[in-house]
């Protein structure tokens, strides 16, 4: 199975993942998330005061721009903001800033597959940054598959345009990793397994999608656990610096 | 729609239409306990669906279809163009999905609505993969000439559901849709042979297509969008429901119950994999019923 794919990485193997926080001065949280080549920049303006019209002011508003890395913004670009406004409005606790607006504006740097998982983790660094309340860290990954009905995790572009179909997938960050041992309780497991964001392209069979949620969900905890680590190494050097 | 009134409730001191604007979240949790919708359906029934072939003459296909009152006129117009040099044997389709003013109250004239471009995106996104429409079929000269299908589909009342709605006026405009005569002309290109004078000049001029054809459908999309509100799944919510509980998902099907497409595009709630299973269960109800409908109204057609 390992030399199926390109780079020699197993079916069940993710690309290497890097993420850094504060990387542009003005915004008031920025982040920069890549998956093996694909990387996105992200940053956050907010809350500021009013929300647009159409939404709840009684709730804190969240508006995206999503920038292509090349070309002008067409119906894709609309969607991918529409899905990761609608994510990131899981995420937030919107009702600790009522009647805000926090825009958030993602620039694709390189789009080399899963494009919407790097998207994701860069928006939710960018406002854990930006020190706007969150319920959990959203975690995303891509599953695809092939003719066979092999499931790969993360796949690069050239993957991405092989396949039969593909998932994408969010889940919030596994609970299991913020409480200690031991202290998981029923309720806790019925929210793990929760998915906040589901998207799917291509011909499938339904046993095939439970799959690759399977497959996906098991591969979450290792993926929040390098994210958390990457993020809170950070904030422990800056604390330094500071000091 | 009188609510039952339980005691330290408001609801038994208000009427009912005031409880619905100032709590609507209260007023559907209320009905939804009773298992019961503010319209009188089951949580699982979708609205009744009518579907109607060949609404806009002029097209080469076309079809308006309503769910509840949610209102969808879908027509194709084929052009001739030359195909791309990467699939020299294709025809191709550009689908747009318009809402204009006249739909609803947060489109206002000037400021196109937001979800249009999305519900454009998800139409074409699914039409195209589903492989209901093989596009081999719309080529008439290798690497010359091939159809180009435009396919409009205007939201007149947007009651929620609306992709539903728009897949299954697609869907019917597709199973509507003739494919017009042509024949090569002196100078080699493809013309558009009109009925009027298609008598002695058409026989001599070779037609590239002896006579109007229908498209070969396979395995056509079916959809439901459900709301997902606490344990409570509802089919096919209408932009009230949508409104006040904004989690939902979108299951696309085919007529061999193959997945599509499976949306769920964030919303506040998180959705387990018992109630995604759920959600599949009613859809696939939901496209025999539809299979139904659109069997029957090719039916009417062809009658006429």
């Amino acid at each position: 199975m390992d030399s199926e794919r390109k780079g020699g990485r197993g079916a069940n193997q993710l690309r290497p993942v890097d993420c850094s926080r504060n990387v542009l001065s003005r915004a008031h949280g920025s982040a920069s998330c890549s998956h093996g080549e694909t990387r996105v920049l992200a940053a956050v303006y907010g809350p500021k005061a009013g929300t647009k019209k159409n939404e709840n002011p009684e709730k804190a508003c969240i508006e995206i721009t999503w920038k292509p890395k090349t070309g002008q913004i067409g119906k894709p670009e609309k969607e991918f903001e529409m899905i990761l406004k609608r994510t990131l409005e899981n995420i937030c606790l919107l009702t600790v800033h009522p009647n805000t607006t926090t825009s958030i504006i993602v620039q694709v740097v390189h789009d080399d597959g899963s494009l919407l998982p790097c998207a994701i983790h860069a928006a939710c660094a960018a406002l854990l940054d930006a020190g706007i309340p969150l319920k959990y860290l959203a975690v995303a990954i891509c599953c695809c598959l092939t003719e066979s009905g092999n499931i790969l995790l993360d796949p690069s572009k050239l993957e991405e345009q092989k396949m039969k179909a593909f998932v994408c997938l969010v889940f919030p960050s596994s609970i299991h990793s913020v409480l200690p041992e031991g202290s998981i309780s029923i309720g806790g497991e019925s929210k793990g397994d929760g998915i906040i964001t589901s998207l799917t392209h291509g011909v499938m069979r339904v046993e095939d999608y439970f799959q690759c949620v399977e497959q996906g969900r098991a591969a979450i905890t290792p993926l929040s656990n390098i994210l958390k680590k990457k993020l809170q190494s950070q904030s422990a050097s800056n604390l330094s610096k500071a000091g | 729609m009188a609510v039952t009134s339980g005691p330290n409730d408001l609801s038994s001191e208000m009427e009912v239409d005031a409880f619905r604007r100032l709590f609507p979240l209260r007023f559907h949790e209320r009905h939804l306990l009773e298992s019961l919708r503010p319209d009188g359906r089951p949580l699982g029934r979708a609205r009744d669906t009518t579907l109607m072939l060949g609404a806009v003459a002029s097209a080469n296909g076309s079809a308006m279809a309503k769910i509840g009152s949610t209102t969808m006129l879908a027509a194709i117009k084929m052009e001739v163009m030359t195909p791309t040099a990467e699939a020299p044997d294709e025809g191709c389709i550009a689908i747009e999905f318009h809402m204009p003013p006249i739909c609803s109250p947060l489109v206002r004239p000037g400021r196109p609505a937001e979800v249009a471009p999305v519900i454009s995106k998800q139409l074409s996104d699914t039409i195209l993969s589903s492989g209901m429409i093989d596009l081999k079929e719309l080529c008439l000269v290798g690497g010359k000439a091939a159809w180009m299908a435009y396919l409009d589909i205007y939201c007149l009342d947007a009651d929620g559901a609306l992709f539903d709605a728009a897949l299954l006026s697609a869907v019917a405009a597709f199973s509507h849709l003739q494919i017009p005569v042509v024949s090569l002309n002196d100078d080699g290109r493809i013309v558009i042979i009109s009925e009027d004078n298609n008598g002695g000049a058409m026989k001599e001029k070779e037609p590239v297509n002896k006579e109007k054809i229908k498209l070969k459908l396979k395995s056509v999309p079916f959809s439901l969008t459900c709301v997902l509100h606490k344990k409570y799944i509802l089919a096919d919510p209408t932009s009230e429901e949508e409104s006040i509980m904004e989690t939902f998902l979108t299951v696309v099907l085919d007529s061999s119950f193959q997945l599509v497409s499976l949306n769920k595009p964030g919303g506040p709630g998180l959705t387990n994999s018992s109630a995604i299973q759920d959600c599949v269960t009613l859809t696939r109800q939901r496209v025999k019923e539809l299979q139904k409908i659109l069997n029957e109204a090719i039916s009417d057609m062809e009658v006429d």
